[in-house]
């Protein structure tokens, strides 16, 4: 299913690069190589005098394999984009392609099942579920996916191993360290193997040898061409990312690129 | 997401917080425990007076003097133009020969005190009445013998003594054969009633009775009598009985019904009259109980719903979390209903066995009995109230986007 017509109000706040198709009139073809697509997303929270525009007007396209990083200050509406990109929320105008599919014509099955099999999402805050060991947490996403029991453990021991808590997976989050919690948590959004690997300030309440695992692991993932997404405050984590975009007000104010898509940090070579 | 797996994440969900799944097992155990004993417990009590009311016959019709129900001064003063209800009228409603009577007992009654050498006087209620008295009334001859005919003829100074009564004035021996003061006079005890269960206010078992002759000459003098028991001839025949004996006794009493100015001298009733009426107030008994037991019903039924609720707010949050991880919304609220259902189910099976054995036990003097609706009728409601309560804030939750379940607390 792609989408032909597009509602684009074409209010980019500053330069886009790489914004592919731009906001013209004419329908859009769904550029090729996007996994992601915003076209003139808003996002305005409460109504009347109270209303908050959060997002206003943003225009955007992430091709397969990229590593993206959302940078600006406080309260500009990085979150709100990313919520909208991992389908937890829904934008108030515009368009969202994700893989060329419109999301707002998605049922809630349809769209649990985007989540569930193309989105990892990794928060801030952890979001584990108490009570529940970190194997348990990383199969979590393989229950809803219908992956059976033998198997889900398999993939969760896997992941969990990829993040280095091989030796952990019977703790539950209390008994886990921050930053182990956020390791969790990855495997957590790894486990189904999505697509977009979608990060909210991953390492926004983690210290220095935490943040420098949790990168590590997202390199990694850019190395088997993952596409990742990361919103974070520090310039040292930007420069992890191979494009990094600036928001402000709700605006998209700067696109650049620190290295071609598909090249590794380090090595430059092309996977 | 299997059923299994549905099962697991609810097991899971129950373990995890044991004091929020025991409140919430007790508040169900305890409400479906009273609604099921507080109705065995009504259940009981009236069966127990209908078996009282079985026992006394239903083929008997009572006849009072007086136009209400107790009244044994029969007509009032200013009452001139009925008769009043006399041995000689119960004599002759005996002697019409009516098809569907098979016999008529004239009872006086009086209370006065009865003394023995072993004892001290006590009160007791006196009856005159005739030897038929012991086929027809539920008083049955246990030892000894029954006055006879000749004796209601001679007025003799014989009695039969009601069994607690006869344990009372001769605890050591037998009573039989002894001398009782009965307000001073020497009577002859010539039998003991067989014991009965106790009907109402006075004992059946304290009673005296003696020849109808020989109490209205020596205590009540021969004025009116204060009740006729009359035996019809089945108990398909009381209302055909009943409608001879008002013609019979209209006739003899001088009282014409259709007289709006007469006030009537007697009043008849029959069993079916009194099992009713004692019927009726056994089952609002049972009503009353029931509506304690529906009240503590609710009162469970709210603690599960504040369990529940407390649950759910607390539980948005995962909510949100397994939402943003691919849940769909049946998903969600098959863990969620299973939850509830599991522990309300659970806690309502361990109040119905709690009932059920509370049951074994008679409480105040009466022995449960449970009755069958209740057990379904309690479950039923606990576990909707749990479901509903636990299922409804989830529905909403899992309604909503992922990240506003989130953002909540
Ligand atoms: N649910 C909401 N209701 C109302 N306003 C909201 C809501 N969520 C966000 N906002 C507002 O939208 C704006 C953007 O918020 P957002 O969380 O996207 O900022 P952010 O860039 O992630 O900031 P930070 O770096 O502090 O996390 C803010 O002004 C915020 O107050
Ligand atoms: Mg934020």
């Amino acid at each position: 299913m792609s989408a032909t017509t597009v509602v684009s109000t074409g209010s980019t706040g500053g330069s886009s690069s790489t914004s592919a198709g731009g906001a013209t009139a004419a329908p859009l073809e769904h550029v090729a190589d996007a996994v992601l697509e915003l076209r003139g997303i808003r996002q305005t929270y409460g109504t009347g005098e109270a209303a908050v525009e959060a997002l206003r007007g943003i225009d955007l396209v992430v091709t397969r394999g990229d590593y993206l990083a959302i940078m600006g200050p406080s309260g500009s509406g990085k979150s709100t984009l990313m919520n909208l990109l991992g389908c937890l929320d829904i934008a108030s105008e515009g368009q969202y392609l994700l893989g060329g599919v419109d999301v707002s014509s998605l049922d809630d099955r349809q769209l649990a099942k985007v989540r569930n099999q193309q989105i990892g999402f990794v928060f801030q805050s952890f979001n584990l579920i108490p009570r529940m060991t970190a194997l348990a947490n990383v199969e979590l996403p393989l229950v809803y996916g219908g992956v059976k029991s033998a198997e889900r453990k398999r993939l969760a021991l896997e992941a969990l191993d990829l993040v280095g808590l091989a030796d952990r997976v019977d703790h539950r989050p209390q008994a886990l360290s921050g930053g182990q919690q956020q390791r969790v948590a990855i495997a957590r959004a790894l486990v189904t193997s999505p697509t977009i690997v979608l990060a909210d300030e991953p390492t926004g309440n983690l210290d220095s040898q935490s943040t420098d695992d949790v990168l590590g692991i997202l390199d990694s993932l850019t190395k088997v061409g993952r596409t990742i997404v990361v919103i974070t405050h520090e310039n040292t984590v930007g420069a992890h990312a191979a494009r990094v975009i600036s928001i402000r007000d709700g605006h998209l104010v700067s696109d650049r690129r620190n290295r071609p898509l598909g090249a590794t940090r380090g090595n430059g070579a092309a996977v | 997401m299997t059923v299994i797996e549905t099962l697991r994440s609810a097991f899971r969900g129950i373990t995890a917080n044991k004091l929020r799944s025991s409140l919430t097992l007790l508040g169900v155990m305890i409400g479906v425990a009273a609604v099921i004993l507080l109705l065995a417990v009504g259940n009981g009590s009236s069966q127990q007076i209908n078996n009282l009311i079985t026992q006394l016959g239903t083929n008997t019709l009572t006849v009072r003097a007086g136009s209400g129900f107790g009244f044994g001064g029969g007509t009032t003063a200013t009452d001139t133009s009925t008769k009043k209800l006399t041995l000689d009228v119960a004599n002759r409603l005996a002697d019409a020969g009516l098809g569907h009577v098979d016999a008529v007992v004239p009872q006086v009654t009086t209370s006065l005190t009865v003394s023995s050498t072993n004892a001290n006087e006590t009160s007791v209620s006196l009856v005159g009445t005739t030897p038929n008295y012991f086929t027809v009334t539920t008083a049955k001859i246990g030892t000894g013998e029954s006055f006879t005919q000749a004796d209601v003829a001679d007025a003799a100074k014989v009695v039969i003594i009601g069994s607690t009564l006869a344990t009372e004035l001769f605890p050591t021996g037998s009573a039989l054969g002894k001398s009782i003061s009965v307000d001073g006079t020497p009577f002859t005890v010539v039998g003991i009633l067989a014991t009965q269960s106790s009907t109402g206010v006075s004992d059946a078992n304290s009673v005296v009775v003696a020849p109808i002759s020989r109490v209205q000459r020596s205590y009540t003098g021969f004025g009116a009598i204060s009740t006729m028991t009359v035996e019809a001839t089945s108990s398909a025949d009381v209302a055909a009985a009943q409608g001879e004996v008002e013609v019979v006794l209209n006739q003899l009493l001088k009282y014409n019904p259709s007289d709006t100015t007469a006030t009537a001298p007697y009043t008849v009733t029959d069993q079916t009259a009194l099992l009713q009426t004692a019927a009726s107030s056994a089952q609002s008994f049972t009503v009353l109980l029931g509506a304690v037991a529906a009240i503590s019903l609710l009162v469970g039924g709210i603690g599960v719903t504040n369990v529940m609720l407390v649950t759910v707010t607390e539980r948005t949050r995962e909510i949100g979390i397994r939402k943003a991880l691919g849940a769909t919304r049946p998903a969600i609220l098959g863990q969620f209903l299973v939850e509830a259902a599991t522990l309300t189910l659970l806690g309502g099976v361990l109040g119905v066995v709690v009932a059920l054995f509370g049951a074994q036990f008679e409480i105040n003097g009466t022995q449960p009995v449970v009755l069958g609706y209740s057990v379904p009728l309690a479950l039923g409601v606990s576990v909707a109230i749990g479901v509903f309560f636990g299922v409804y804030p989830a529905a909403r939750a899992a309604a909503m986007r992922p990240i506003q379940a989130l953002r909540s607390i």
